[in-house]
């Protein structure tokens, strides 16, 4: 392979990282590269510092108000494009999920299960303040309402498996809610990441709501637990011991970090992944009292 | 401590010392042993601690009891009673179990009497608020928290509910009974089983709540009392037989309980400190306002996560807040707990009146401007006369810590958009207040306000439907209502 020549070559791509809308390299200048099941080099993605870290934060904290202050109806749109900007770039994913180690059907359902997950959750954006929230019967004169606020600022940090239905799940929920998120995507397969980016971009998510970082989990989930303009952490399938790293930020300036635990089979049964209980650890409670009387 | 006290300014209505108010003293006896142990498996026990600590009463400084200082064996002992009580507790047909919840907030509702008198005692607040607020409002959350027993199911849409497990609840000081019900009444009524330790300066209420437990026949070991200090606390806290943790107390060592328990599967509810804003708007009733204000920061000599301890005032309105605030203040009646025409009881220990003393000289010596009330404080126990400072700025210790006592900082802003900026500019987050007379503004703010509780028009209002609980530093999870289950509760 090596000592023969092509007669054409490839263009051989260095993905980037999506940080408050544009899709700068990492800061650090360091790539990593992406190869195939047989071992051809496919591409090269961006090895996150914690710098673009804080930087995707500093964007995703100006974005967050605005966002968060948006309609529901208009959250549940973006979500909805989100979801008809992946079905449109399909076969681009399903390429890069078999690149994963994906057979092709199994890259098939996990777009589909994607797509689904999203227009779940924009259809969620404009209800779930009517599941979560309610109206108190205090014992004297006055209007007593509990409503459903975004935590903020959240990480996101994806499993290892399912690269793109993993982010996905996580994304959908935290953006619903009116959260600006930070996601750190699969570390074994950082393409779908990237590309999801792209999707992003297309997608009327205004920016800075969504940043992604591909990178070393190590490396980056001490700086998670310890960033102190980050509300909140969400990740999924993560080891005991990168679990307590992130448990230590909530000691340090009381950020909430929740665990999804996902069994076999479970990233695919929507009773469990579309429930609006995914919502409750990425929100607040606010109760409101105003006296009632003439 | 250099403490500059106003001559105010006399009110409409001032009759000098010719119109003092007779004394009104609670005449009713409690019983208190002079010693206690701890209540595991349903009995009363010596316990295995060696070390006892006294438990005095503040406004005079005497020793009401000596109490156990339970020991890691303790703890073992009495988890190992939440354990072995939980199968059955949990399975019990729900409503049976709502009935024992129910008989426990009639009981306490027969023995009010003797509940308030014991938490004056203990706590020094005054017995108005003992006899009005913490004994009713505890008595309620069982009666609330009871109906939930056999609905559950209906707690979430779409999920199965289950309990957690054995549950670790540590609670504060200042609101010693009214605590315990907060943390045990909706852990028993969703079927799990408790280990429950109070105060240091304030466990006899909570073990007189055991005794009811006794007389209402609830199962050994579903609740179960471990009196003692922080050493007691952290045992029970990193506690492997427990399945969740709820927390009320100081942030300080609520970060300390996070990373203990940091990596395990423990549930985790903290519910820690505040330095809430309160907001005063031109446009609002300012007679109701300065009243809410006054209840905000001086309810329970301030010891109230909640307390409204940070004051701002739309700028043209400040000096007839100020004016207003004072002859309010000069009203105040600070003294004897037990007296029923008693505003501020004493201060709940020596080392919390050492803690507000230092923020007081911290205060003056940053440049504020520090006013007290004139009032005569008791000879012996622990007092802090009502107190508030002018001339805050936001970069002051006392406008940015939370002081837990008397203490308030009056601050002024121009703009809605600068009170807004101004009353989230803090790592707290537990609850705010809102003065004015426009619908549409007191929801704006109420929105953009970073905090789990807001009161708009009034202050420092609780009950047991309401959910409260914070953002930020101000911990995490909500008590009361139907999200105060969700804690204590596995959905599926």
């Amino acid at each position: 392979m090596a000592s023969s020549t092509p007669d054409r070559l490839s263009v051989l791509k260095t993905y980037k990282l999506y940080l408050g809308g544009a899709y700068p390299r990492t800061e650090s200048g360091r790539t990593m590269p992406i190869h195939d099941a047989k071992d051809n080099l496919v591409a090269h993605f961006c090895l996150a510092s914690r710098k673009d870290f804080r930087n995707a934060v500093g964007a995703a904290r100006k974005a967050q108000d605005s966002w968060a202050s948006k309609t529901s109806y208009l959250r549940g749109q973006i979500l909805y494009r989100m979801a008809e900007m992946l079905d449109g770039r399909a076969d681009e994913f399903c390429q890069a999920l078999v690149v994963g180690g994906h057979t092709a059907k199994q890259a098939q359902q996990e777009l589909e299960a994607s797509v689904d997950r999203l227009v779940a959750f924009a259809g969620w954006a404009d209800k779930y303040s009517q599941i979560l929230g309610c109206h108190n019967p205090v014992a004297a004169p006055y209007y007593n309402f509990s409503v459903p606020e975004p935590s903020g600022v959240c990480v996101a940090v994806a499993p290892d498996e399912s690269p793109l239905l993993g982010l996905v799940s996580l994304l959908a929920p935290l953006l619903c809610v009116g959260n600006a998120v930070v996601a750190l995507g699969s570390q074994k397969a950082p393409l779908a990441t990237a590309l999801f980016g792209e999707v992003c971009g297309v997608s009327d998510v205004p920016a800075g709501v969504v940043n992604l970082l591909t990178g070393d989990r190590a490396e980056l989930l001490p700086e998670f637990a310890a960033h102190r303009d980050v509300d909140a952490i969400l990740s999924a399938n993560l080891r005991p011991a990168e679990r307590r790293i992130l448990d230590l930020g909530t000691a340090d300036n009381m950020k909430r970090v929740h665990h999804e635990k996902w069994g076999k089979g479970a990233i695919m049964d929507t009773s469990i992944m579309h429930g609006p209980d995914r919502l409750l650890p990425l929100i607040e409670i606010k109760t409101i009292w105003h006296p009632v009387g003439r | 401590m250099t403490s500059k006290t106003l001559n105010i300014e006399a009110p409409a209505l001032d009759f000098g010392e010719h119109w003092e108010y007779a004394p009104a003293p609670e005449g009713t006896k409690v019983e208190i042993a002079a010693r206690y142990g701890a209540f595991i498996n349903g009995e009363f026990v010596k316990g295995h601690g060696r070390k006892r600590l006294a438990t005095v009463n503040p406004a005079t400084e005497e020793t009401l009891s000596e109490v156990l200082i339970a020991n890691p064996k303790d703890i073992d002992d009495a988890v190992a009673a939440a354990r072995a009580a939980l199968p059955k507790w949990k399975r019990l047909k729900p409503q049976e179990r709502a009935k024992y919840l129910f008989r426990i907030a009639r009981r306490i509702q027969e023995r009010a009497r003797e509940l308030a008198v014991l938490e004056t005692l203990d706590n020094g607040k005054p017995i108005k608020e003992s006899r009005d607020v913490d004994i009713p409002e505890a008595a309620k959350h069982f009666f609330y928290h009871a109906g939930w027993a056999d609905k559950l199911d209906y707690v979430f849409p779409g999920r199965k509910a289950r309990p957690v497990g054995v549950c670790a609840q540590i609670i504060p000081w200042n609101f010693p009974f009214l605590m315990a019900a907060w943390k045990i009444a909706p852990a028993i009524a969703c079927g799990n089983t408790v280990v429950l330790k109070p105060a240091e300066t304030t466990p006899l209420t909570a073990l007189r709540l055991a005794e009811i437990f006794q007389e209402v026949g609830l199962p050994p070991g579903v609740v179960n009392i471990v009196p003692g200090d922080g050493t007691t606390g952290a045992a029970l806290a990193a506690h492997p037989g427990c399945q969740k943790l709820a927390f009320t107390g100081s942030t300080a060592v609520g970060k300390e309980l996070a990373r203990i328990n940091a990596g395990n599967s423990k549930r985790l509810t903290l519910e820690l400190g505040g330095k809430s804003p309160h907001i005063i708007f031109n446009d609002a009733s300012l007679d109701a306002a300065v009243e809410g204000v006054v209840q905000g920061i001086f309810f329970n000599q301030g010891h109230v996560c909640c307390a409204g301890s940070r004051l701002f005032v739309q700028e043209d309105v400040l000096p007839e807040v100020q004016q207003l605030l004072r002859a309010r203040l000069h009203n105040l009646r600070v003294g004897d707990p037990l007296d029923k025409n008693t505003d501020l009881g004493a201060i709940n220990s020596a080392s919390q009146l050492a803690t507000i003393q230092h923020y007081l000289k911290q205060g003056v010596a940053e440049g504020a401007s520090l006013q007290q009330i004139k009032t005569k404080l008791p000879k012996k126990g622990y007092w802090c006369a009502p107190t508030w400072f002018e001339g805050v700025q936001p970069a002051h210790v006392i406008a940015r810590e939370e002081i837990f006592g008397p203490v308030l900082s009056v601050m002024s802003f121009r703009t809605p958009e600068e009170a807004l900026t101004r009353a989230n500019n803090t790592p707290y987050g537990l609850a705010a207040g809102i003065w004015s007379d426009k619908g549409a503004r007191i929801f704006d703010i109420a929105a953009k306000l970073k905090a789990g509780v807001v009161w708009c028009n009034t202050y420092n209002r609780f009950d047991a439907t309401s959910p409260f609980g914070g953002y930020k530093q101000s911990g995490f999870g909500r008590e009361g209502g139907r999200h105060g289950l969700l804690p204590y509760l596995e959905l599926s």
